[in-house]
């Protein structure tokens, strides 16, 4: 185990526990990020850049803006930090938690991942990419794009006025 | 040509001079020091020369008293920023306060370390580069979010709010005019990308129908991307009392002005040739002035935007970025396959500019005829006029 290895898995630690422990929820989020940009870290460490970048792009550049958004439309100013914890949540958190962990665990060594070594030498090139996701891949991609263009149809159906069946009423100033 | 390997010789016999435990850090220290120092000293040119041409278009002078034809001006506002003050709100979050310049500041420099300045000059090497360089630019907007939030400010917090909604709908045309390039050169490697288009201004990728429009694309989502007029709506001094920086003072301009730097850098690298001379002749000069001449052309050309463009609305904004830019830039990557499917030649320029250029026309003609973008007639400032 090496210094550079130990040190980010230290920080993306530290950093997940402070985004769960911390007491404004603006600062979790930041932390989050913080655990985000460990773990692509951890990609690059196993020498895959494309997916270490592509996370940083996808979890720090929108995910974690996401949540900020989300936060900050739905909540005032006042009610950003977290209430106090009560011992019962404690115990269910802790239970979920284990069991997260236990199936995660077997299936993760149960599969035929747990066998698989990073390899060292740089196959990255944007045509073996768009080739493995076109063809081995190619199911959960699609997969993936419908689940996306369901969220995105759902989010515009929520996003629409109540009553955009009456005609627009807005051309009032002209 | 023979300076081409001056620099990493000059480096390697620096190198080598250290002790033994410190060449590490000296090799990195060598290859980021002339980077921090060029960019600085490019930012004093630039701002210098922001001011005097604003004034021009502006019909008044601009800067004239420090110095002949007040060319030390920079130097003056340096003393005057470095010497200011450090205000911060009672009531400010401190740490994230003091953290959000230098995440930005981290982030340009990042965006900027990949960049290839010439043959074998480039920072850090990496095989997905153009992807570390979005990547790092999609940290920016946190850093300005930090900003905005930890100034406890309602106008800040506004102010980073739209920065930060403008910069996630432009980040997606930004992205998908720069996949264009990495497509013909099937790698997204920036040194690689400059290798494509070495041979004289014909093989730059401006000038082809896909990278003309891919360019262009690009260039009007950077404006977005660093908040430059005409989108300069999250700054809006009249209104927002400039957003996210309102509690800051002094830094306001070089953190603002880096990201453009580094925006302006990765333009020239996809598609106008990098580090590359115009013609082949002209190769004796080496490939970092090409670069710098290039990324001052393209911040003279913002400049002369920020004259002469006034600011759009923030409906405008977003329908513009979301109907038109979205659209265009999915278009561009049709016609770039087909390019590719066509193997260039003279039928590809015909069949990939026809597609560009009609869905251009068709398109804005569209939109135009869209009643929500007709022209708005305001009942009051208008009134006598229609009338007439």
């Amino acid at each position: 185990m090496n210094t550079i290895f130990l040190l980010i898995s230290l920080t993306t630690i530290a950093s997940a526990i402070a985004a769960m422990s911390l007491r404004n929820l603006v600062h979790c989020v930041l932390c989050l990020t913080l655990t985000f940009i460990g773990i692509a870290l951890t990609y690059l460490q196993l020498s895959s850049q494309f997916i270490g970048f592509a996370q940083v792009m996808v979890y720090v550049g929108a995910v974690s803006i996401l949540i900020i958004f989300a936060l900050l439309m739905t909540r005032s100013g006042h009610e950003l930090t977290l209430r106090e914890w009560r011992p019962m949540h404690w115990v269910w958190g802790t239970l979920i938690t284990l069991g997260l962990l236990a199936c995660l665990g077997l299936s993760i060594t149960g599969s035929s991942v747990s066998g698989k070594v990073a390899s060292p030498e740089k196959s990255e090139s944007v045509k073996a990419l768009g080739q493995a996701l076109m063809q081995e891949y190619l199911l959960p991609l699609e997969a993936m794009a419908l689940l996306l263009t369901v969220a995105l149809i759902g989010a515009a159906l929520v996003a629409l006025p109540a009553s955009h069946h009456a005609p627009a009423s807005k051309g009032s100033n002209e | 040509m023979w300076f081409e390997g001056l620099p990493n010789a000059i480096k390697a016999s620096l190198v080598l001079k250290a002790p033994e435990g410190l060449r590490p850090l000296m090799a990195a220290a060598l290859s980021t020091m002339p980077i921090l120092s060029a960019f600085g000293g490019l930012f004093a040119v630039v701002t210098l020369l922001e001011r005097k041409m604003l004034g021009r278009i502006q019909n008044r002078y601009g800067p004239n008293r420090v110095g002949p034809l007040g060319i030390f001006q920079p130097v003056a506002d340096g003393i005057k920023m470095l010497t200011k003050e450090d205000i911060v709100p009672k009531t400010a979050d401190h740490l994230i306060h003091f953290l959000a310049p230098l995440v930005l500041l981290v982030t340009a420099m990042l965006g900027l370390s990949v960049i290839p300045f010439g043959q074998k000059l480039v920072a850090v090497e990496f095989e997905a580069g153009i992807v570390f360089f979005f990547a790092v630019g999609g940290a920016a907007e946190l850093a300005v979010f930090m900003a905005g939030w930890a100034s406890r400010n309602k106008y800040a917090l506004l102010g980073s709010l739209r920065a930060i909604a403008q910069m996630v709908s432009y980040e997606i045309p930004l992205i998908l005019s720069s996949v264009c390039v990495l497509m013909v050169t099937g790698s997204l490697s920036h040194t690689e990308v400059v290798q494509t288009q070495s041979g004289g201004i014909t093989s730059w990728f401006l000038f082809t129908p896909w990278g003309f429009l891919g360019c262009i694309l690009f260039l009007i989502s950077t404006l977005a991307e660093v908040n430059r007029s005409p989108f300069d709506i999250p700054e809006a001094e009249s209104e927002l009392i400039a957003g996210h920086m309102t509690e800051y003072s002094g830094f306001k301009y070089a953190v603002f002005f880096l990201a453009e730097f580094a925006m302006c850098a990765l333009t020239a690298t996809l598609f106008l040739g990098g580090y590359h001379a115009p013609l082949p002749v002209l190769s004796i000069i080496p490939g970092p002035v090409w670069l710098l001449s290039k990324l001052t052309l393209l911040v003279l050309l913002f400049i002369w935007i920020r004259g002469t463009m006034p600011r759009l609305r923030s409906d405008q904004l977003m329908e513009f970025g979301w109907k038109f830019m979205l659209p265009m830039s999915v278009i561009n990557l049709v016609s770039t396959g087909i390019w590719i499917a066509l193997d260039g030649g003279l039928l590809g320029w015909l069949v990939t500019g026809a597609c560009n250029f009609g869905a251009y026309l068709g398109l804005s003609r569209w939109l135009a005829d869209h009643p929500n973008h007709r022209k708005r007639v305001y009942q009051y400032a208008d009134g006598p006029i229609n009338a007439a």
